[in-house]
């Protein structure tokens, strides 16, 4: 029996709708806000799910089913219409490409302001820097200003600077390794470094079914917005590939 | 209001930062560099100066004075609420991938031009002297005038920054109303006394920019004292104006992202 097993977050009937830009004109918008039903696009609808401290929680569904919309709610993106999500005073991080980045100044500077809208201090930050600038290998290129990068360094540098920022809970978004052959074996085993560590809560949504069954503990499936089903990876992914043939 | 300082407080170290980076990303491929944010100014200053001081000869003492603190206090005002209408959809890349108060982005783009305003007011300073304009105690009237200004920018940014994500053909409007108003705010006149009498006492004291302005210019140059009862109730017009804006950006913030 598990005793003392931490949960660090808690969801409770999280619903979340869209509203589609077209639609919306300047008289209905000063005086309306309620909007009619019919036209709300419903991305999550009654999702609840506890994950516990340590718990690598993998998140499968076809495209459009809400699990980029399911992260980016827990990172505070998204605010629930409906339902509560309670991160039990865990610090939460979203793996993205370029958070923050301004292409006029240089990738030094890109490091603070990126860091610093990830909470961190500029302090922290200063220190973690030859870290960030060592790891994302782009050499000089770190103080000339981003829009000379080429996509790749883009996404190194942006990948340095998430991987390196650890927080209570890390929520991943098919970033599992970015840039030319060696800097991916390099941010793929960073990665399972951090998705490794014990004290560490990742939810990683991919669409590698492989990676996501050598290293999730449990797997959510969601379909159309909704909760298909929780529970061990093998089962979850197996009903899964079966209903996607 | 509890959750807006927290706010603040939270975010000073980063809007101070993007600011300054922001700053210098703007000069980067410039010739002349941050001599421009000076050159600006001063630029449209000289063309006032030469069409309304010189052409339909403006008798206003200190005129080049008074042209270049008016352009200062109403370049900080347009500059800000332009940029707030887009604010939202130009802070796209940042705020789909982390949460970030929406207000902390218009404070940010307050500091920027807050930076270049404070340049600005050196060369007012710098202007002053040739002129040798008296300066005396009711140049302390400068504070409160400032205050009610930031406050009321503030305000009027939240309400654009809003409606700016929901109505994108607001942009337009906006260009069109601040052409409008920077003609009716006498930046390159008196307004109170070119606007035929009583209408002009009224129209200063109705416009919060004109108003403003004058108070300014009654602390600034002219060596008077603000209105106080005029200050006291655009002080609380600001408030309202600088609360409501907040809890509206507030409670709708988490919505932009999924419209953007």
């Amino acid at each position: 029996m598990m005793t003392d097993v931490q949960i660090a977050i808690d969801i409770e009937k999280l619903c979340i709708a869209y509203q589609p830009m077209q639609d919306v004109s300047i008289v209905k918008n000063m005086f309306h806000n309620r909007l009619k039903r019919d036209k709300k696009i419903r991305a999550l609808t009654d999702i609840s799910f506890t994950v516990h401290k340590g718990e690598v929680l993998g998140v499968v569904g076809k495209n459009g089913s809400g699990k980029s919309t399911l992260l980016k709610a827990l990172a505070g993106i998204f605010r629930p219409d409906g339902g509560r999500i309670d991160l039990c005073g865990n610090t939460i991080s979203l793996m993205s490409i370029g958070v923050g980045f301004n292409d006029q100044i240089s990738g030094r500077e890109n490091i603070i302001l990126s860091g610093m809208l990830l909470g961190f201090s500029e302090s922290e930050m200063y220190e973690k820097m030859e870290d960030i600038i060592d790891f994302a290998e782009i050499g000089e290129f770190i103080d000339m200003p981003v829009r000379v990068y080429s996509s790749g360094m883009h996404s190194k540098l942006a990948f340095a600077i998430t991987a390196s920022l650890e927080t209570d809970i890390l929520l991943v978004d098919e970033v599992l390794s970015v840039g030319d052959e060696k800097f991916r074996k390099k941010s793929l085993s960073r990665m399972q470094r951090l998705i490794g560590d014990r004290d560490r809560t990742v939810l990683l949504v991919s669409h590698d079914l492989t990676t996501v069954k050598e290293i999730c503990n449990r797997v959510l499936w969601l379909h159309d917005g909704q909760m298909k089903r929780i529970g061990d990876t093998e089962g979850v992914l197996e009903e899964y590939k079966e209903f996607m043939l | 209001m509890r959750l807006f300082l927290r706010d603040i407080w939270k975010y000073r170290k980063y809007m101070i930062r993007a600011a300054k980076a922001e700053l210098r990303s703007e000069v980067t491929n410039a010739y002349l560099d941050w001599f421009w944010w000076v050159l600006e100014p001063v630029c449209n200053m000289l063309i006032y100066y030469l069409i309304f001081g010189i052409v339909f000869l403006n008798s206003e003492r200190y005129y080049l004075v008074f042209i270049y603190s008016s352009i200062t206090m109403w370049t900080f005002f347009q500059k800000t609420m332009v940029s707030s209408v887009q604010l939202i959809r130009d802070s796209k890349a940042i705020i789909t991938k982390v949460y970030l108060p929406k207000p902390v982005l218009l404070l940010e783009k307050m500091v920027l031009n807050a930076f270049k305003m404070a340049i600005s007011a050196v060369i007012v300073v710098v202007l002053m002297l040739p002129y040798r304009v008296p300066v005396d105690a009711h140049l302390a009237g400068l504070i409160p005038v400032l205050c009610v200004f930031f406050l009321f920018t503030y305000g009027c940014g939240c309400i654009l920054m809003h409606f700016g994500v929901y109505v994108s053909d607001l942009a337009y409007i906006v260009s069109i109303v601040l052409n409008m108003l920077f003609y009716f705010t006498g930046i390159f006149y008196s307004v109170q006394d070119c606007i035929p009498a009583p209408w002009g006492s009224v129209f200063e004291a109705m416009n919060p920019l004109a108003f403003l302005i004058a108070q300014m210019r009654n602390a600034l140059i002219y060596q008077n004292p603000v209105a106080v009862r005029g200050m006291l109730c655009w002080l609380v017009g600001a408030l309202i104006l600088a609360v409501l804006g907040s809890r509206i950006v507030y409670r709708y913030e988490n919505t932009y992202v999924k419209v953007i």
